[in-house]
């Protein structure tokens, strides 16, 4: 329902269900006990709605290797990563560098960005001009299986 | 006002996403079976490679120019599309998903907005969001958005991508820069009867009269002259998704000449068809087959055929169409021909659930429900795993897919690896 406000009145537009055929209902005809969980019926957990915010620009990644074992990315780990996000300073980021994609927390101090591993055997990366980098979009969730 | 959005070298694209280092690189991609190129990036057209050129011919170019050759991957270029469309949609909810790579939009109420700053809004966000460069094109009607889509295609420094038909002048400008062969519309043989007539520039095209141009081309001509002049003619067609046609064709992997292979290729083809028309809700009343020999081996006999069977009712049952493909093609089959290619198009269709039926003869009324169980549970195994007895269990199209990239959104095996 999208609700339209101007000064004085609030206009509220019905949503339109694409299902709007309609439903036959047994319970109550029948002769049997109705459920006592009739009325109380919710919606099953989505883990879809509950992890991809915006599945236009959601895409989905996997992780080779330990560098980011600290944050809890371990190798074969499943990742969401949302292409809608700003990258900012502390996100753990999918990024593409010198010709290959690597998963890093972004360090971002005033002109300088920094990809840092999160295991200590592995080196902190400076990003320079002469770096072929992008940014491809930031991870939300890391599903692995136990 | 309209816009027309449109991908810049769509397929090339979707690749570059995922693969980061063919940007920049010249691109071209093979139709199915990868035998000729259906579409290049701007890199592989400056270098000369041609649209359509069969690629066994243009192997050793492609080699020493470093162009890099990759089969279509429809399963990816289709996802993307989707979330291009629907990130459209987002924008206006009059959208005419135009074909896999471009859309019309219709802003309609949306007078006091700058349209130069929402193009930029939408190419920034389909940008952001999937990786995939856009050009919009605003203008008054669909004909113009369309000149000015390739406007801002053209000159992208000078447009970043987005440009605006919103004065007269504007609008006589662009018609007399683009050539009448490029106007949306006007194929190459009416630009032909055009040039001959000293029509070289969409802008002579509207100072023709009126009544010349309907009487020598048609209404359809007439009314794109109209759109061109500035007022709002053609509408924007938002049931563009359910088909007209449905073809099913294929080169084959091998030659065949014996009606066994040919039937069963017939009877897959046919079942595609068939499942085409249960997607989009639609039942067939024409049905037509058509059989080819390689036209490229110019020593061996050639043939190509085709034929067409009426129904009395409209179906869309696997089992009917395929019986009825197999018998028509049965009919143009000649011994001894080496084929190359055939295939199955459905037309004469009609919502499935609202048409005419017959008084004698209709459908058997199981095959409804056999063909929704079918679908069912092939949707479920993602596999064609129930077929027809006549097709081959074992095999689909077999295409020639030797350098297909990765299915990077729809296969979970197939995603991105990061280090």
């Amino acid at each position: 329902m999208i609700a339209h406000k101007s000064g004085s009145l609030t206009f509220f537009t019905p949503e339109i269900l694409d299902d709007a055929s309609a439903h036959f209902f047994d319970t109550g005809i029948s002769a049997g006990f109705p459920s006592p969980a009739e009325d109380f019926s919710e919606q099953r957990l989505s883990l879809d709605e509950e992890l991809v915010k915006n599945k236009e620009a959601t895409f989905y990644a996997r992780v080779s290797g330990q560098s980011m074992i600290g944050a809890g990315l371990d190798d074969n780990d499943l990742l969401l990563i949302d292409r809608s996000l700003e990258p900012s300073n502390n996100k753990i980021a999918v990024c593409f560098l010198d010709g290959e994609f690597t998963v890093k927390r972004l360090k971002v101090d005033k002109d300088e960005v920094w990809l840092q591993p999160e295991n200590p055997n592995y080196p902190i990366i400076k990003i320079t001009p002469e770096n072929d980098f992008i940014i491809w979009g930031i991870v939300t969730n890391v599903i692995k299986k136990v | 006002m309209f816009a027309l959005v449109d991908c810049n070298n769509f397929y090339a694209s979707c690749e570059r996403v995922f693969n980061p280092n063919l940007q920049g690189k010249p691109i071209a991609i093979l139709s199915n079976n990868d035998g000729c190129v259906i579409s290049r990036s701007d890199e592989a057209k400056a270098l000369g490679l041609p649209m359509g050129a069969p690629i066994f011919k243009w192997e050793n170019m492609c080699k020493a120019q470093g162009i890099q050759v990759l089969s279509s991957n429809y399963a990816l270029y289709g996802d993307m599309s989707s979330r291009v469309m629907s990130i459209l949609k987002q924008f206006t909810p009059d959208v005419e998903v135009y074909s896999i790579d471009e859309a019309f939009l219709e802003f309609k109420g949306f007078e006091n907005y700058n349209f130069t700053n929402y193009g930029t809004q939408i190419r920034t966000r389909i940008l952001k969001w999937t990786g995939i460069p856009t050009c919009v094109g605003v203008a008054p009607t669909k004909a113009l958005s369309k000149v000015a889509n390739k406007i801002a295609r053209k000159f992208p420094k000078q447009t970043q991508g987005v440009y605006l038909i919103d004065t007269d002048e504007k609008r006589i400008k662009a018609l007399k820069w683009i050539k009448i062969e490029d106007v949306w519309g006007i194929g190459r043989r009416l630009s032909k009867r055009l040039q001959d007539k000293g029509c070289k520039t969409a802008y002579d095209f509207t100072q023709l009269p009126d009544a010349w141009v309907k009487q020598h081309f048609s209404v359809v001509e007439a009314r794109l002259k109209r759109d061109l002049e500035g007022l709002p003619t053609l509408q924007l067609d938002e049931d563009h998704k359910t088909k007209k046609v449905i073809a099913t064709t294929r080169s084959f992997e091998y030659t065949y000449s014996d009606a066994d292979n040919i039937k069963e290729r017939i009877s897959t083809f046919a079942t595609s068809c068939a499942e085409k028309l249960r997607k989009q809700g639609s039942s067939c009343y024409v049905i037509i087959v058509m059989l080819r020999s390689d036209r490229h081996k110019k020593d061996l006999q050639q043939h190509r055929a085709s034929t067409s069977i009426n129904l009395s009712y409209p179906t869309n049952s696997s089992i009917i169409i395929s019986q009825c493909a197999v018998k028509a093609v049965m009919s143009i089959f000649k011994e001894g021909i080496k084929y190359k290619k055939a295939g199955v198009i459905v037309t004469g269709l009609v919502p499935t659930d609202n048409f005419q039926l017959n008084i004698f003869e209709n459908e058997h009324p199981k095959h409804q429900h056999l063909m929704r169980s079918i679908d069912t549970l092939n949707a479920k195994f993602k596999t064609q795993k129930i077929k027809i007895a006549n097709q081959d269990l074992k095999r689909t199209w077999k295409m020639r897919q030797e350098r297909l990239s990765p299915k990077y959104t729809t296969n979970i095996n197939d995603i991105i690896v990061v280090k």
